[in-house]
């Protein structure tokens, strides 16, 4: 299995991390996205006509597109079936709506990162307001959820790619300027996440410290 | 406008990496708060202008543009590791930071931080002990620290296996540091890194590194990859710094054996009256007034 990989993208790394959570082997194929722009090369755009990252290759296949990556990988490689539990109707389809919500949030809160740091242009201030509108319906959910007794965005008793696909761009929000000091199940969930056997980091993330609360579920 | 330092009206800054530039388009960014616009025409020259439509001076060296505001006080920094042909010479990715310049230049002559924020890299976190180093100011008027040494387990992405990583810092100007490590794979000889830092505003800044490594055992992207990789480790630890401006004074922060560099570098900077993205002495009895809001009242 190749990545063809940036270490500072959040899509690469809700790859990178779902295949270290399910203990994955994988050929690290570095692009030079930035300043480089090697995804926007000759070479890569046939990989990838879009000219984006993440990419993989297993035994020649191809696919881009890191939520669809999550959901190749987990079908594919995760026997236990937590991760994308194909047998459940319900969990596939709440995942999907997840998916869609984890789309909103790189075009918001991803989006401000890459334009703080890298300077990737954007409407700043529509793409801050959208990712605080977007965190406000998520901490309501998680809220609801941790009242449900259940610690993950699906109703599921595991994590599952909905929790990989949302995590990098919550997790790293505060580069773009964007804080998380108002959402407190999001917090919780963002350490649940981070306490996951096997979780590695990205710069920007650091791992988390023992639970000395014992999963505090806030109720 | 904050008034800015004479001292780096006359002198150089990096504004932007020539890579990222595009050929008949304007680029905006910010240089002590004010608004610049670079533009670059179809033969690759450059020229940049203020807001109210002043062209500054401007050159285009080591990959970059550097302007400078005013009459030039002295030449861009030479750079002898750029001229040598077994060496990649490369800029490293410039990232725009949320915090004082002087706060980035402070932390990239910091060890102490390497097992805590770099472990796994620059250091262990159950090895963390930064042994004694030397602290000078050169006849050159620069900080240059010497004999410092840290265990590495990833001291580079060519390093088999841990080294005792010998360091050299300089500090050459207020915004401007260098530092020299051994290279894993040619001990007696040292891979060369620099940032240079362009004062967007006086808490906002964008770190352009400068780096000049062996190219034994190592290509052109791995070295951009471990650049970022460790800037971006350091970058939400510099965010999170409180205030976001450089204290002067040196009862504000404390202190340990370790922060020898930096307490020559504060010293250094009042010395040579910088303020801008500082807080120098005499605003410390307005504290709770100064540049950066939550500090203890």
């Amino acid at each position: 299995m190749k990545l063809y990989n940036y270490e500072l993208s959040a899509n690469c790394y809700k790859v990178r991390l779902l295949m270290s959570l399910i203990g994955i082997e994988w050929e690290n194929i570095t692009v030079d996205y930035y300043p480089g722009r090697e995804h926007k090369s000759e070479w890569f755009l046939k990989l990838n006509p879009l000219g984006q990252l993440p990419l993989i290759e297993d035994d020649g296949f191809i696919l881009r597109d890191s939520h669809a990556i999550l959901v190749f990988l987990a079908t594919k490689f995760d026997d236990t079936g937590k991760w994308y539990p194909t047998q459940n109707a319900e969990v596939l389809g709440e995942i999907a709506q997840w998916l869609g919500f984890a789309d909103s949030l790189n075009s918001t809160a991803g989006s401000a990162r890459l334009h703080d740091g890298l300077f990737i242009e954007c409407d700043i201030d529509s793409c801050r307001s959208g990712a605080h509108r977007l965190m406000r319906i998520l901490d309501e959910h998680l809220w609801f959820q941790e009242k449900q007794n259940n610690m993950w965005i699906c109703s599921h008793s595991n994590p599952t790619i909905a929790d990989i696909a949302c995590f990098p761009s919550i997790m790293l929000s505060e580069e773009g300027g964007i804080s998380r000091i108002d959402y407190p199940a999001i917090r919780r969930w963002c350490d649940r996440v981070r306490r996951i056997p096997n979780f590695i980091v990205i710069p920007g993330i650091f791992a988390a410290g023992p639970d000395i609360n014992c999963e505090n579920t806030g109720s | 406008m904050t008034q800015v330092d004479s001292t780096l009206i006359s002198d150089w800054h990096v504004v932007a990496d020539i890579e990222t530039l595009k050929d008949d388009t304007i680029t905006t960014t910010y240089l002590f708060g004010e608004r610049i616009q670079i533009e670059r025409n179809h033969l690759k020259s450059i020229s940049v202008t203020t807001d109210s439509g002043r062209e500054v001076i401007s050159r285009q060296k080591y990959g970059f543009v550097w302007v400078c505001l005013g009459e030039p006080g002295r030449p861009i920094i030479e750079i002898p590791e750029a001229e040598e042909n077994d060496r990649h010479v490369i800029t490293g990715g410039s990232m725009g930071v949320h915090v004082s310049g002087l706060r980035v230049v402070e932390n990239f002559l910091d060890m102490g931080h390497f097992p805590f924020v770099h472990d796994g890299y620059l250091g262990v976190e159950t090895n963390s002990e930064t042994f004694p180093y030397q602290v000078d100011i050169t006849a050159d008027d620069e900080i240059v620290a010497t004999d410092c040494k840290f265990f590495q387990p990833v001291a580079s992405p060519n390093a088999e296996g841990g080294i005792m990583a010998d360091y050299e810092y300089q500090v050459l100007r207020p915004y401007t540091a260098v530092l020299y490590k051994t290279n894993p794979l040619q001990p007696h000889r040292k891979d060369y890194i620099a940032i240079f830092v362009q004062p967007a505003g006086e808490e906002h800044c964008i770190v352009h590194p400068f780096l000049c490594y062996l190219k034994d055992g190592i290509d052109r992207c791995t070295v951009r990859w471990f650049m970022q990789l460790i800037f971006g480790q350091d970058k939400p630890i510099l965010e999170n710094q409180l205030p976001k401006c450089l204290p002067l004074d040196p009862r504000a922060e404390t202190c340990i054996a370790s922060d020898a560099t930096s307490v020559f570098y504060r010293r250094w900077l009042r010395e040579h009256n910088i303020t801008y993205g500082a807080i120098p002495i005499d605003s410390a009895s307005n504290f709770s007034e100064s540049k950066s809001g939550d500090i203890i009242r």
